[in-house]
């Protein structure tokens, strides 16, 4: 097999041996890219590779995406925006810094929606990203480039970013396994912010051991950012408000990869009712029947479970995620950075006009959307009615999860509805495509770790992804059953070939 | 007379104060808290807003607000959560600022001021918040820069309710309020650079009326002084515009220092929706009840306490107490003289005599000078024991402060000894005599308020060393003698 087709934790062994190196499997990865990235599209900019520097001795030199959200010092990071077009951040995200630190290899910017405001990858200024099992379908989004770039081996290793189901829903599309770890887990620094309540980086991996292992290089305390969590620091959790004395879980940090534990007997895993609905695809629900099935088989137990108000999560999230980003966005206004625009004629006050015509020139539709769905509903007499509700069904929606893991020890789902739709067929008509993350959005508003893990393809040869989820600081929950699942099964093993 | 005309009126006045905190470095990064640097020098990705950068809470800067919270009697809420007030302007990075809305840091608080009638006047203090400052925008003839050294610069806003009834009564709060914050040691307090700023709200009524009348912000102005006259001015504005029967339009107006008057500031204000809502960045958290006893228990005396302990501890009069309360560092000296000389009466006047005029006329301050209590009395000693004349000591005094020398040391080194010695005094005398023949006479003819004229030559001659008491004496001696 081709080395770009490995896991990182295989060439790591391979390396170990001395079979191969950290430049041949570079090189694997560049050779890949140049083959298939004119169909895929995965990446927004790729890095100069004359300025790529392989560092053998460092523990984890694996070549990586990063989606186009996260700050990498003098690389162009643009939010796959027009407006940040040209932008070069003067430093480093947090999670950039670890990965440098890990000899990690940054080989890009992977493609996104614009400022993650997508389920499709569609929306990005430099065009769709295809799905590398069916180039006429999307790849899922926003952090669809990451995954396509990992599901195409153009990228050992990526990382996306999940707001609402960003790096969920598009591993799922693309067959990889994408986390999305508790709020507060990982950085945020250098993350440019989409909803910054909700925003959450994770990685994108072809396996639960990978994710393992490259969450204990990117997870952790950040001084840099006050949402995120100190062990010692308990106060956090009260004020965070998304766990119970009940079930208290320690968010120190551990070695996710002891984690990777080939046993799930005894546990108590619960099926929410809500999430088999009515118009969820038959083969999906099969392929997590199934899924099901096989952990019975090694001796987890079952149980029907209820999250009444799942039913207001897709609505909840739309009100609190476009409020945050109308704010979020604010700051591309053409005075620091990125794109400017001044008018020929002169209409009003020449700041204002600049103001105008930057974010009309820079910002895509869907941007514009969110900026004014997010304006009003923080606007002054719609406060209480929107964003403020918007907070307290939060709130229950985060108390259906608190009862539940009473009585469970994880909860697990589809990813998606569906299997990757085709390329255009959901951009004319918003709320369709919003339901796409009509899973995962629940996970995020409660601030609970969640991973999409492949459990199988549909007749058309399309992935099809499980959602595990777990207590807030458990995502050693999720790795224990993603890891027993993956030992019993091959869905992780499928690779394309391009 | 029309009736209008004799209506009374009155003022209504709130007050807005922008408080610069003097933390080393800025609320919500570690860059440095400084005024004057290069532009731009002082920034990072946080205070710039770049995208992706995150706040961190500065704790000196909590620390210093729950602190001038504490000192203007206001209950804490020991739960800190920030707000985000959003709107677009080049001196702000990320189109929003971070403030605090519907949680201030401080609230329901008092400050003690003097009214019109000497009787003591509650000014209730609606609340104090945390924000971050904007940052600064020079206009060019064909452009405008913006500086961002500023932006990030810790402020507490106090706003008073509207309890001020004249711009005399806002002047005083406004210096009661410096003094207070400066005891604190939480801000320099310096309107000129900017560290205190000020808005104000007025509406005038007629006597009687409950209902407040249409108001307007005043902003722009840069000293206690033009806060003052700038309320006159709009005082005198409202009352002109209700007596021609017109309406006051509820608007922004700016002060213009140089033309003295008030002017709109298009009252495109009124349209601005904020759109507040929760801080996200910043996860709200608890203080706890000890920390803030602590920082309760690092307020040191306030100026009004002091006040009054010192009239009745010391005997001295309030017109000195008030001047020596003025700088904090300066009661604390006065207090410590105490402990070496027990004529309080002169101690004050010394310090608010000579010593302060040292300071005013060295643009500086007590503890920027190496003069110690001790010395200082030694050195009024020094007059009570006729070996300096008061005169001979304020030169003392000036020399200390040069040279930071002892008063022996310098009375040594000049030959500023006071001379007592009968001789050489008479000798003086007689030449002073010889001198001024016509003034000597008429003393000779009994007009004895002319002796202190002769005296006066005499401490010229001897450049102020001769004891004028003892010149006196001698004076009259001889000149009734040789009658």
């Amino acid at each position: 097999m081709k080395l770009n087709y490995l896991t990182a934790h295989e060439i790591l062994d391979l390396i170990k041996e001395n079979k191969t190196s950290a430049q041949k499997v570079y090189k694997s990865v560049l050779d890949q890219i140049d083959n298939s990235e004119k169909a895929i599209k995965a990446y927004a900019n790729l890095a100069e590779r004359s300025e790529i520097s392989i560092d053998e001795n460092k523990p984890f030199p694996i070549p990586i995406a990063v989606k186009d959200n996260m700050c990498v010092l003098d690389q162009e990071t643009t939010c796959s925006s027009n407006i940040l077009k040209g932008f070069k951040p003067s430093y480093d995200a947090t999670v950039i810094e670890k990965l440098k630190d890990s000899g990690a290899i940054i080989i890009g910017h992977a493609n996104m929606d614009e400022f993650a405001f997508g389920s499709s990858t569609e929306t990005s200024c430099y065009g769709p990203t295809h799905n590398p099992w069916d180039l006429d379908c999307v790849p899922g989004g926003s952090s669809g480039g990451s995954t396509a770039a990992v599901a195409s081996n153009q990228a050992i290793w990526a990382i996306g970013s999940d707001t609402g189901g960003s790096i969920r829903q598009p591993a799922a599309f693309c067959g990889v396994v994408g986390l999305k770890p508790t709020y507060g887990r990982v950085s945020r620094y250098g993350l440019i912010a989409f909803a910054s309540s909700l925003d959450q980086i994770g990685p994108i991996t072809k396996d639960v051991e990978d994710s393992a292992i490259l969450m204990n290089i990117i997870a952790g305390y950040d001084p840099k950012d006050s949402t995120s969590a100190k062990p010692e620091d308990a106060l956090f959790l009260n004020t965070l408000s998304c766990r119970d004395d009940n079930y208290s879980h320690s968010c120190d940090l551990p070695d996710f990869t002891k984690a990777l534990v080939n046993d799930v007997k005894g546990l108590r895993l619960g099926i929410p009712k809500e999430y088999f609905i009515d118009g969820i695809d038959a083969e999906v629900k099969q392929a997590v029947l199934d899924a099901i099935e096989r952990l019975k088989d090694r001796g987890a137990t079952f149980k029907e479970i209820s999250l009444p108000h799942t039913e207001y999560a897709v609505a909840t999230y739309y009100i609190i995620a476009t409020s945050e980003a109308s704010s979020n966005l604010a700051r591309f206004d053409g005075v620091q950075y990125g794109l400017r625009k001044i008018p020929e004629r002169p209409r009003k006050s020449s700041i204002v006009d600049m103001y105008e015509e930057t974010r009309a020139a820079g910002f895509g539709t869907e941007a514009k959307r969110r900026i004014m769905l997010g304006t009003y509903s923080l606007s002054s007499g719609y406060y209480d009615d929107y964003y403020l509700r918007g907070l307290k069904v939060r709130t229950l929606i985060k108390q259906d999860f608190d009862k539940a893991f009473k009585e469970v020890d994880a909860i697990v789902t589809p990813t998606t509805p569906t299997t990757a739709f085709k390329i255009g067929e959901k951009t004319s008509d918003p709320i369709s495509m919003y339901l796409s993350d009509i899973f995962t959005i629940s996970a995020n508003l409660s601030g609970i770790p969640a991973i999409s893990i492949p459990c199988g393809f549909s007749r058309n040869n399309l992935p099809i992804g499980m959602q595990i989820m777990a207590k807030p600081f458990d995502e050693e929950m999720l790795f224990r059953i993603g890891y027993t699942y993956q030992q019993i099964t091959d869905w992780h093993k499928k690779r394309v070939n391009l | 007379m029309d009736k209008t005309a004799t209506k009374e009126y009155e003022t209504v006045i709130g007050l807005e104060v922008h408080l610069q905190l003097s933390t080393e470095s800025k609320i919500f990064c570690s860059c440095a808290n400084k005024f004057g640097e290069d532009p731009n020098s002082l920034t990072c990705p946080v205070c710039l807003g770049l995208p992706g950068s995150l706040p961190v809470l500065n704790k000196k800067a909590l620390e210093y607000g729950i602190k001038a919270g504490l000192a203007l009697n206001c209950s804490i809420n020991p739960l800190i959560k920030f707000d985000r007030k959003n709107y677009y302007y080049p001196d702000l990075p990320k189109a929003y600022q971070i403030s605090q809305y519907d949680m201030p840091v401080a609230s329901n608080g008092f400050l003690m001021i003097t009214d019109e009638d000497g009787k003591p006047k509650t000014i209730r203090i609606l609340r104090a918040h945390l924000e971050e400052d904007a940052g600064k925008l020079i206009h060019e003839s064909t452009c405008s820069l913006v500086d961002y050294n500023r932006t990030g610069t810790p402020l507490l806003e106090i706003v008073t309710e509207p309890d001020l009834s004249s711009p005399q009564e806002a002047y005083d709060y406004l210096q009661n309020l410096k003094l207070t914050l400066q005891y604190l040691n939480v801000s320099d307090c310096d309107m000129e650079k900017g560290s205190l700023r000020c808005d104000a709200n007025i509406s005038i009524r007629e006597k009687g009326v409950i209902k407040l009348g249409t108001k307007t912000e005043l902003k722009n102005m840069n000293s206690f002084k033009a806060v003052k006259t700038a309320l006159e001015y709009e005082v005198s504005r409202h009352k002109k515009v209700i007596l021609a029967g017109d309406r006051i339009t509820q608007e922004s107006r700016l002060w213009d220092e140089s033309k003295q008057m008030s002017f709109s500031m298009r009252s495109k204000e009124e349209a601005h929706d904020y759109r507040y809502f929760p801080e996200p960045d910043l996860v709200p958290f608890v203080v706890s009840d000890e920390r803030i006893s602590e920082i309760k228990a690092s307020i040191p005396e306030l100026p009004f306490t002091k006040l009054e302990r010192l009239i009745k501890e010391y005997k001295i009069t309030e017109y000195d107490a008030r001047i020596i309360i003025q700088d904090n560092a300066i009661s604390d000296f006065f207090e410590e003289c105490t402990l070496h000389y027990k004529d309080f009466k002169k101690i004050c006047n010394w310090i608010n005599g000579s010593l302060l005029q040292e300071l005013n006329s060295r643009k500086t301050k007590l503890a920027q000078i190496d003069l110690g209590a001790l010395e200082f009395t030694k050195l009024i000693q020094k007059i009570d024991d006729e070996t300096l004349s008061n005169l001979a000591a304020k030169d003392v005094l000036t020399h200390m402060i040069d040279s930071g020398k002892s008063v022996d040391e310098i009375v040594k080194e000049k030959g500023l000894s006071q001379v007592s010695n009968d001789s050489e005094l008479e000798k003086i005398v007689e030449e002073v005599i010889a001198d001024n023949e016509k003034v000597a006479n008429e003393i000779k003819e009994g007009k004895e308020s002319a002796v202190g004229f002769l005296v006066g030559q005499a401490m010229k001659r001897t450049q102020g060393k001769a004891n004028p008491k003892k010149v006196g004496e001698i004076i009259k001696n001889k000149l009734s003698k040789s009658q």
